[in-house]
């Protein structure tokens, strides 16, 4: 199987793929048949969670050129020259991102398992509506699922972490 | 007492895991990677009940990669419950690792271990299984007569009251005080019935089995019962407990899912075969097939009601479907009437009749709510059916009728989780608040009054339903904690006690804190791991904050004494005279000094000695937390559609060590019933093949469906309860399909008896009700 603007060539059914993961370039070997989230996660980036390997929970969700998308329905090859940011990219608990704080603080983390996802999703729609309605982030969050805490705390998150953000003169973190 | 003067409990205190998980820490058990670890999958099985009669796996075997391939002909055969519960278990003993008969689509059939997840999927393909193929029973019904097919015509299994007719558990209870319904102005009998649930924890269930340099077995696993996971498994592969550690990292929710061994055993019998670490992780198909399940339940209910508002007598009859297995069966039973027929007086005759039976269905097991869920959403239906034949206010009826502090129950006494249960009076009660709290939130009397006589093609309404839970199992449930003192005057807790993500770290974090008067980041949480920290019966039950939180309080206390001790000596004051502050002893004439200090002096100086203490808890109450729940709702009278306009959910728990964390262990359990009110069911075919085992197709709330909830944690103080705390954790989810159906019924008259309230259903009652006028 050829790509032809890439040139990349499986080899017994491997691809080697240079991407940008979190501002470093990175290089994967990914067979053709994995998807994105399995690469990501055998390369250490355990932030993305398999919650559902089917593209209906969001708990996978990263930031792919720019814009949020399911790494578990992104066949990894695809992901050649893609810059993509992990959660591990967003902040750390060194230096954690206003949105990861504004979880912390608002409660809005129980078990944590769709957390990761959730956040990503609010970075970027705070970075393309930097001031939302409480309509348009249960709107645009409809996509990362939750069981534990009904999103009450989560919107109330994100409200307060685009007050910060704003206030910071902030809007695109990464 | 009061909560004034505490300082760290009923505070504002950040949950201690929360900025590790919001930066996607490796915390999780799939998280770790170890060298040589093998892939395990599982053949399940396509038919809802068959006995194998011939399987060949010579060729799995062959599969470049694969290790090990098990079936029942190479495992250990230990009749045992899957279900995570104290010794000896209440479950009947009807499950084995792997067996030659298989009881639902999706039961176990074979296991495979092999280098790559591709290699461990082919070898799947390859195990040729022949199948006599058995007439299969789905309706728990026709499972009891007499000629059904009986799914566990085994020897071996051990308590099964009547394996011939089905019945994995049945109970019965009678008070008599007069005539049956003698006493009665109106009888109502109504049968309510659920489906089959799922708990849809964003994390599948996921187990890692290793080895330590012991050879000893090491299993890390997304459990809610550790200790009871090492007990099952060791008797499973006839093991001894001490050749096992199991290991609970951070867990992504479980709900009661995890309150069993789903994998625990099958994944150790890979590891054992292969000598290498093995891991299974469900996907969520096999969550929804093969984890467990809330048990269906058919609830008949007939009470007996006099004009002046007294209820004279209860009936309470349920089915539960437990599937294939009787996971929980007895209890969950017992629990759907345990928790909720003391909930009002019932003047002369109470009898409840409870049978749990298998059919050829997924496994049922411990859900959130455990029974109380099914009970309530027949008992706070009925209330409001009995209001209106008395012509009482349904709000003023359950004021009248709720039981008051220091008032029993017969019941309390009579039924227990899978045995007697024990003698208890109410301690605490905050629901009058509770119900004010709520009709005022709701605009319940304005609203009402504009609702009135609306015959639009869209009609609103509002209804409510009052709720009880427990605070753990009494006599049952313990738990224990140790807290040892470092250097720089922090400590390490070590606590059994389980956190799921509910936060329950934290809380007992401030529990210590608050004793040792110190802040709760001075605390340094270590929960549940097999080796490193004390027993604990695990998370569930609503047990974590009111028994562990009491056994951490009394480790706490201890410490404090040993604390003072050093203290008295190094500040020449009597013991008496001290207490500690602010990080520091302080005696009454004002001389202190550092905890360091006295870390310090007691490690290096002095009189030489770690201070370290344990101390375990078990109660012989379980006082119930208590709730009211109001709802509002607009129901489309042309396609059936219920929308949920407003939902508030006031919750006496007591004292809320956290009051942030207590409202969100609300607003989950909530939208989780509302879930279960308005979209979730599982489907299955003729056959008895799930349909909808996906989020896609089975649905649980978004942020885009979720009305407007509001939780309003309502004080009292629990004196059995740590710092006056109670449970928090399951209740909320027993309101919303009363409430909602309370509502659906003053917006559009229509009385909904079979949940969820999908809109062909509500549509089918519009026309059935159009038809009887």
């Amino acid at each position: 199987m050829k790509k032809k603007t890439t040139g990349l060539e499986a080899v017994n059914g491997v691809f080697e793929i240079s991407l940008g993961v979190n501002g470093a370039k990175r290089t994967f070997a990914v067979k053709n048949t994995e998807f994105l989230l399995d690469a990501l996660r055998r390369y250490g980036y355990k932030g993305a969670k398999k919650g559902c390997d089917t593209g209906d929970c969001g708990s996978c969700t990263v930031i792919f050129n720019g814009k949020p998308a399911l790494a578990c329905l992104i066949p990894a090859f695809t992901a050649h020259g893609a810059a993509i940011t992990t959660i591990e990219g967003l902040g750390t608990v060194r230096d954690p991102h206003p949105l990861q704080e504004a979880f912390v603080e608002a409660g809005a983390v129980q078990c944590g398992f769709c957390i990761p996802g959730m956040i990503l999703s609010s970075k970027h729609l705070l970075d393309v509506n930097p001031e939302p309605s409480e309509e348009e982030i249960k709107k645009y969050l409809d996509g990362n699922l939750c069981r534990c805490t009904g999103y009450v705390k989560q919107i109330k998150a994100v409200k307060a972490a685009a007050k910060k953000l704003r206030g910071k003169g902030r809007v695109s973190g990464v | 007492m009061d909560t004034k003067n505490l300082k760290v409990v009923n505070r504002r205190a950040l949950k201690m895991d929360a900025l590790g998980l919001a930066c996607g820490e490796p915390v999780f058990t799939d998280d770790v990677d170890l060298n040589g670890m093998l892939y395990g999958r599982i053949l399940w099985s396509p038919y809802a009940h068959a006995r194998i009669k011939n399987i060949d796996t010579r060729e799995a075997e062959r599969v470049p990669g694969v290790k090990a391939v098990l079936t029942y002909k190479n495992v250990p055969r230990v009749p045992h419950t899957t279900a995570g519960q104290g010794y000896p278990e209440p479950s009947p003993y009807d499950t084995y690792i792997l067996d030659n008969k298989m009881r639902f689509v999706g039961d176990r059939v074979a296991a495979v271990a092999a280098e790559t997840p591709e290699a461990a999927e082919e070898a799947l393909k390859l195990i040729k299984v022949e199948y006599e193929i058995l007439p299969a029973v789905f309706d728990t019904f026709e499972a009891m007569r007499d000629g059904a097919p009986v799914i566990h015509d085994e020897e071996d299994s051990k308590n099964i009251p009547d394996a011939k007719h089905n019945i994995a558990a049945r109970f019965e209870f009678e008070v008599k005080n007069g005539k049956w319904f003698g006493d009665a102005d109106f009888v109502v009998e109504r049968t309510y019935r659920m489906p089959y649930l799922q708990h849809c924890a964003i994390e599948p269930h996921t187990v890692i089995t290793s080895f330590d340099h012991f050879g000893r077995l090491v299993i890390r696993t997304s459990t809610q019962v550790p200790f009871h996971v090492r007990r099952i498994v060791a008797q499973a592969l006839k093991m001894p407990v001490k050749k096992i550690r199991v290991i609970k990292p951070r867990i992504g929710g479980g709900f009661g899912s995890k309150q069993e061994i789903l994998l625990e055993d099958v994944t150790a019998a890979l590891s054992l075969k292969t000598g290498k670490p093995v891991k299974i992780e469900y996907t969520r198909r096999e969550t929804f097939i093969s984890s467990r399940t809330r048990h269906p339940a058919a609830v008949r209910l007939k009470t007996g009601v006099r004009k002046d508002g007294t209820i004279t007598d209860a009936e309470m009859d349920i089915v539960l479907n437990t599937g294939a297995y009787g996971s929980h069966a007895l209890t969950v039973m017992m629990c759907s009437g345990s928790h909720t027929i003391p909930m009002y007086k019932v003047k002369n005759n109470i009898k409840f009749t409870g049978r749990s039976v298998y059919t050829n269905l997924p496994v049922s097991g411990a859900y959130r709510g455990y029974g109380a869920t099914q009970g309530f959403f027949a008992w706070e239906s009925q209330m409001d059916i009995m209001a209106e034949k008395i012509g009482m206010d349904p709000v003023e009826f359950r004021k009248m009728n709720y039981i008051r502090l220091g008032e029993g129950s017969p019941v309390f006494k009579a039924m227990g989780e899978g045995r007697e249960g024990v003698e208890q009076v109410i301690t605490s009660i905050g629901l009058y608040d509770g119900i004010e709290a709520g009709l005022k939130a709701a605009g319940w009397q304005a609203k009402k009054e504009k609702y009135k006589g609306q015959t639009g093609p869209v009609r609103r309404g509002l209804g409510m339903a009052c709720m009880m839970q427990g605070s753990g199992i009494p006599e049952v449930d313990m738990a224990s904690a140790t807290i040892k003192m470092n250097e720089d005057g922090s400590f390490n807790l070590m606590v059994g006690a389980a956190d799921l993500g509910t936060g329950s770290d934290t809380i007992l974090a401030q529990i210590a804190a608050e004793v040792l008067g110190v802040k709760a980041g001075d605390l340094v949480v270590y929960s549940s791991d097999t080796d490193l920290t004390p027993f604990d019966v695990g998370a569930y039950a609503s047990s974590t904050t009111f028994i562990s939180g009491n056994a951490v309080k009394k480790t706490a206390e201890k410490v404090r004494d040993m604390i003072l001790a050093v203290g008295a000596k190094i500040l020449g004051r009597q013991k008496e005279d001290l207490r500690l502050e602010n990080g520091r002893v302080v005696a009454k004439d004002g001389a202190s000094c550092g905890l360091s200090e006295v870390a310090n002096t007691s490690l290096y100086y002095y009189d030489q000695h770690q201070i370290i203490a344990s101390a375990s808890h078990y109660a012989h109450t379980s006082p119930p937390p208590f709730a009211a729940n109001f709802a509002e709702v607009e129901v489309d009278m042309e396609t059936g559609r219920i929308k949920i306009l407003d939902y508030v959910s006031c919750v006496d728990c007591g004292t809320a060590i956290n009051p942030e964390l207590a409202e969100g262990q609300n607003d989950g359990a909530v939208l989780n019933g509302i879930g279960h009110t308005l979209s979730e069911e599982m489907e299955f075919s003729a056959n008895g093949t799930p349909l909808n085992a996906s989020f896609r197709r089975y649905k649980i709330f978004n942020t885009a469906d979720m009305p407007p909830i509001r939780t309003i944690l309502i004080p009292t103080y629990e004196p059995n309860g740590p710092f006056g705390a109670k449970s928090v954790s399951e209740i909320g989810i027993n309101g919303p399909l009363p409430a909602v159906a309370n509502a659906v019924y003053n917006a559009a008259g229509i009385r909904l008896f079979d949940a969820p309230f999908t809109p062909e259903k509500v549509r089918a009652a519009i026309k059935n009700s159009k038809g009887k006028k």
